[in-house]
């Protein structure tokens, strides 16, 4: 179930990269694939009914079935810092083109060639 | 049509994606035995058998046995999530840091200006009022979390996150606020170098780059788990300092 939300949200992303003239909307499309890309990752390592990994007086001892897998849960938390700062410079660089453009529209854009 | 082409596409791209999904275990159907995950989650790493791994065979089992309250042998920090991030492979959160690094010295010369952009409007009463009674709050609680990185949710990377959000609120409040790029630049710098530091010192003193050279203590201690706390407060300040400097690069404008 979790997977099928996962690929329909990269669904939507790949149809947003490819119909919307809009930049900031195609930078939005992108963030999407990568959130649908981190819940996957996640799914992938869900054990049912497993805790959060973290040894407390509740859960003291290391058994079977009783932690979720930590592994992408480690990997997910480099995805996301990096989620971040390509969304941080992509930002960055359309105020740049709204200033020499006029525009972040693909067919408003002034001075760019026909 | 252009629309239907890409409804198209990107439904053939679901079809794929879905019937690939048929190939991974179900959904909470995984077994962690079969899995790397089982020697970070009962710490017992140094106990595998790395031959027999590369060979494909199965990973040395664990038993069941208790490690909060007790003192630790090979890793400290009771969140297993930490222990993975910031002590089995800590060289790859070296990387992400410099990542973000890069990220924002990108943000910095492309907007880079040395002028506070104005909103053009005076703030409300009730931001003005609350932003002071809230930052130190706010500061406090990421301190908070990255300080408990290792017992707690968290870590380095939230809590400076959490640190950058009370800086954009005074941002937000008051129209003459301006963060001096020297400020940011100097802890920034200082807590990546301190990173490094450790680093070396795990070489010099374990012979392995980033190794964890002090006692491990008692798992659930706050004084536990080596460098883990130590590296962590590092992160946090430097993320903490780098995603202020994003937000005044983002609050500045070039002269004239």
């Amino acid at each position: 179930m979790v997977f099928w939300i996962s690929a329909i949200l990269i669904g939507i992303g790949v149809y947003g990269l490819l119909t919307q003239k809009n930049l900031f909307k195609q930078l939005i499309s992108l963030s999407i694939i990568d959130t649908a890309v981190n819940i996957f990752i996640i799914a992938v390592g869900y054990v049912d009914n497993g805790k959060a990994p973290i040894y407390s007086k509740a859960v003291p001892e290391f058994m079977e079935g009783v932690f979720v897998d930590p592994l992408p849960q480690a990997l997910v938390l480099t995805a996301i810092v990096i989620g971040v700062g390509v969304l941080a410079l992509g930002a960055s660089l359309l105020v740049k083109v709204n200033e020499k453009h006029e525009s972040i529209d693909v067919e408003n854009m002034k001075g760019v060639g026909e | 049509m252009r629309r239907l082409y890409a409804i198209l596409i990107a439904a053939a791209l679901v079809y794929m994606l879905i019937s690939f999904i048929s190939t991974v275990p179900g959904y909470g159907k995984v077994d962690l035995k079969e899995r790397v995950s089982d020697a970070f989650l009962s710490k017992s790493v140094n106990a595998q058998n790395a031959k027999a791994w590369m060979e494909g065979k199965a990973i040395h089992r664990q038993p069941a046995k208790e490690i909060y309250g007790k003192k630790a042998k090979e890793e400290g920090s009771a969140n297993v999530v930490t222990s993975i991030v910031v002590n089995y492979r800590s060289f790859d959160t070296l990387g992400e840091v410099t990542v973000l690094f890069t990220a924002a010295l990108g943000v910095g010369l492309i907007l880079g200006g040395s002028r506070r952009k104005r909103y053009g409007r005076e703030a409300n009463f009730v931001l003005r009022t609350s932003t002071g009674i809230l930052v130190p709050l706010i500061i406090m609680f990421g301190a908070y979390i990255f300080v408990h990185g290792h017992l707690t949710p968290g870590g380095g990377f939230p809590g400076g996150t959490i640190i950058a959000m009370a800086s954009l609120l005074l941002y937000l409040s008051d129209e003459k606020f301006f963060l001096s790029k020297a400020s940011t630049g100097v802890l920034e710098g200082s807590m990546g170098g301190a990173y490094v530091i450790i680093g070396l010192l795990g070489l010099a003193i374990g012979g392995y780059f980033l190794y964890n050279f002090l006692p491990n203590g008692v798992v659930g201690n706050l004084v536990s788990a080596g460098i883990v706390p130590l590296v962590y407060i590092a992160i946090g300040l430097k993320v903490g300092a780098e995603l202020s400097g994003l937000v005044t690069d983002l609050h500045s404008e070039k002269e004239g």
